[in-house]
């Protein structure tokens, strides 16, 4: 079993009180931080710890903690991004479902380490039941003086509040989010400048993922290095893995970065083998923007070597063979998927989503949607695998937020690792509507790996 | 489009009035709008959906122009431009959902109620519509419905027949 830090007590009954949370050692870190640590020292151990943010961008969060501009008088703000709406990306709601205190706790250790005295968790609105909880978490921190005026005899201040998002999938990038807390449309801010110097109301904000903010607490109680033994190389601590699709046991994973994918998939202590006894084809490691891998390549490197469940290791290869780690939503397809269809449905998603700024992204999805869709549907030719590659080129880097690049590479990699699934669309329109192309020579037991061209 | 299909006098009760306060008091003071999308949340849970005038009463309230309330309720997909149905059963309608069966579940939902997407039952209670990854993949299919936004989980269609009537006798 793999070492949990997050999820430790997660059956524990109750535990979603502060009592119980207590018992279990909640409320340590606030302590330990408040009474026996500076600020600097705070930032220090998040640095040593080696965490990257949990919230898709993998950044180093000390090092982002550290940009924060301190200009004299000026309010300085952490805004806690719960906005959770990546597909396939759900493990920020089970945690503020079920440890709601973790988050809290989490907050008043980084606001204090950050000098913010008012803060924001800003948490999708149809998260509702989410928000009740932590409304009442945070009343029950207030209650036992770890919340509100002179924290625990400190002469520290700090105000915490939840704030409902709208439905809108960009709120999740931070400028959007930070747009939509002001109380506007959620589009993305031209950046620089960063939130770090000015964000929020025009002042210095750090925006952090749900999991990255509750990662600080384990942090701060054992200490940067103790964290930091723990995963592979630069991708250190534990993660939370949300898994979906066609596998035997769908939830949240605590994992200890660097277990193989092979592990992961077909383990019991994770997701337990593919369901109904099908067989693997494909795999969105990382939420749906990322790219999407056939069995072959998500299980093994091109040299043969596992792949793990890493930051580096998801990504070697690049895009031409690799993929990313990303917010963690795992999900699987079995053989009796359709990549088309999938494709397309992530397409109208990125689609529906645009906020609609930039022409490439607010177009280029539509276009993308729309070719798609005729493929889907037994109207393609063959000439749109490629028109579906240039319009994704022509997305990618030319927007102002990472939506644009997020709606091109899933697309992209589809017409790259599955091309002659989409070919058989074009050339059996009559039957690609009745069936699945199945699963060709993508599949486990794994075919050798024919060299892949960039 | 705005479209305006009757004219209402809109008067916030007081205890609508006690939540909006509560909500402004969290900002600094000069940023009250950031209250606008908490403030419309409990708006519309209170009529149902959001009509012009309930959203001309909201800029009153933030003293900001009704232009600014327009175009975030606009933007956001939560909000409702038309009255809907008592019960707005949104479903689930992104990949990993559809991996394990969304799309049939929605199709059946359509069939049972006897309307399109976006419809209202003759009887006013019912309207449904797709919506996008609701951050519940692991237990999909799954749909939810407001203003609590209850989540209902591993749908089949036997639960979806149960949860109808259940919906039904609360009325
Ligand atoms: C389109 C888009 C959607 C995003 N959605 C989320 C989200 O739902 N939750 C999240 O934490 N980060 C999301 N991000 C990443 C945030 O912009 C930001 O990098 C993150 O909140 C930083 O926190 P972290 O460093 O702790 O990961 C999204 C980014 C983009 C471009
Ligand atoms: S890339 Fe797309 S979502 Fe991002 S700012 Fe441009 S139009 Fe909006
Ligand atoms: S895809 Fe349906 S909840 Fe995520």
């Amino acid at each position: 079993m793999g070492r949990k830090l997050l999820l430790e007590h997660i059956n524990v009954p109750g535990i979603n009180t502060l009592k119980v949370y207590r018992e279990k050692g909640g409320y340590r870190a606030v302590e330990k931080a408040i009474k026996t640590m500076s600020t600097d020292d705070v930032v220090e151990e998040v640095k040593k710890s080696g965490l990257r943010g949990r919230g898709g961008a993998g950044f180093p969060t000390g090092m982002k903690w550290s940009f924060l501009a301190k200009p004299e008088g000026v309010a300085r703000y952490l805004v806690c991004n719960a906005d959770e709406s990546e597909p396939g990306t759900f493990k920020d709601r089970y945690l503020m479902t079920h440890i709601p205190h973790a988050l809290i706790e989490g907050m008043i250790v980084s606001s204090y380490a950050l000098g913010a005295h008012t803060s924001y968790i800003y948490v999708r609105g149809e998260m509702m039941p989410q928000i009740r909880i932590l409304e009442k978490a945070i009343a029950e921190a207030r209650e036992a003086g770890f919340l509100g005026k002179n924290i625990l005899g400190s002469g520290y201040d700090l105000e915490l509040y939840v704030q409902p998002g709208g439905g809108a999938y960009i709120c999740g990038e931070e400028t959007a989010l930070l747009e939509s807390l002001e109380g506007k449309r959620g589009n993305p801010r031209i950046k620089p400048p960063f939130p770090a110097i000015a964000g929020l109301y025009g002042c210095p904000t750090v925006v952090n993922n749900v999991e990255s903010i509750a990662a600080v607490v384990p942090i701060i109680n054992d200490g940067g290095e103790e964290y930091a033994k723990i995963g592979i190389g630069r991708s250190t601590g534990t993660k939370l893995i949300s898994a979906s699709g066609n596998i035997n046991k769908p939830g949240v994973y605590e994992i200890e970065l660097g277990v193989s994918v092979e592990d992961f998939i077909y383990s019991d202590e994770y997701c337990g083998g593919i369901a109904n006894g099908k067989r693997l084809k494909a795999v969105v490691a990382g939420g749906s923007s990322v790219p999407i891998l056939p069995a072959n390549l998500i299980l093994n490197l091109v040299n043969g070597d596992q792949r793990l469940m890493s930051y580096e290791s998801l990504s070697e290869g690049g895009f031409v063979s690799g993929t990313m780690l990303g917010s963690g939503g795992f999900v699987v397809l079995d053989e009796d998927q359709c990549v088309v269809r999938n494709t397309w449905n992530f397409a109208r998603f990125y689609h529906h989503e645009s906020c609609g700024q930039c022409s490439p992204c607010r177009e280029g999805t539509g276009w993308m949607e729309k070719v798609l869709h005729r493929l889907e549907y037994g109207h393609g030719k063959m000439s749109d695998m490629d028109l579906l590659v240039d319009v994704s080129k022509k997305i990618e880097g030319n927007t102002i937020c990472p939506l644009g690049d997020a709606a091109a590479w899933p697309v992209a990699s589809a017409i790259r690792h599955f091309r002659d699934e989409f070919e058989w669309h074009v050339s059996n329109p009559a039957l690609a509507v009745k069936e699945n192309y199945g699963l060709a020579n993508y599949a486990d037991p794994l075919p050798p790996v024919v060299a892949v061209e960039a | 489009m705005l479209s305006v299909t009757e004219t209402q006098e809109i008067v916030f009760s007081a205890d609508l009035l006690n939540k909006c306060g509560d909500i402004v008091s969290r900002y600094p003071d000069g940023k009250q709008k950031s209250a606008l999308l908490p403030i419309l949340h409990e708006v519309q849970a209170v009529y149902g959906w959001l009509s012009p005038e309930a959203m001309d009463k909201v800029a009153e309230f933030l003293d900001i122009q009704s232009i600014e309330v327009y175009e975030v309720a606009t933007f956001y997909s939560m909000y409702f431009m038309r009255p809907q149905g008592k019960f707005v059963l949104e479903v689930c309608r992104t990949g990993p959902c559809c991996l394990v069966g969304a799309e049939k579940i929605m199709h059946y939902i359509g069939e049972k109620l006897g309307v399109k997407e976006g419809e209202v039952t003759a009887d006013g209670l019912f309207s449904y519509r797709g919506v996008e990854c609701l951050a519940a993949c692991g237990y999909a299919p799954v749909l939810q419905i407001g203003p609590e936004y209850t989540f209902y989980e591993n749908l089949t269609t036997d639960s979806v027949d149960q949860l109808i009537e259940n919906l039904k006798k609360k009325i």
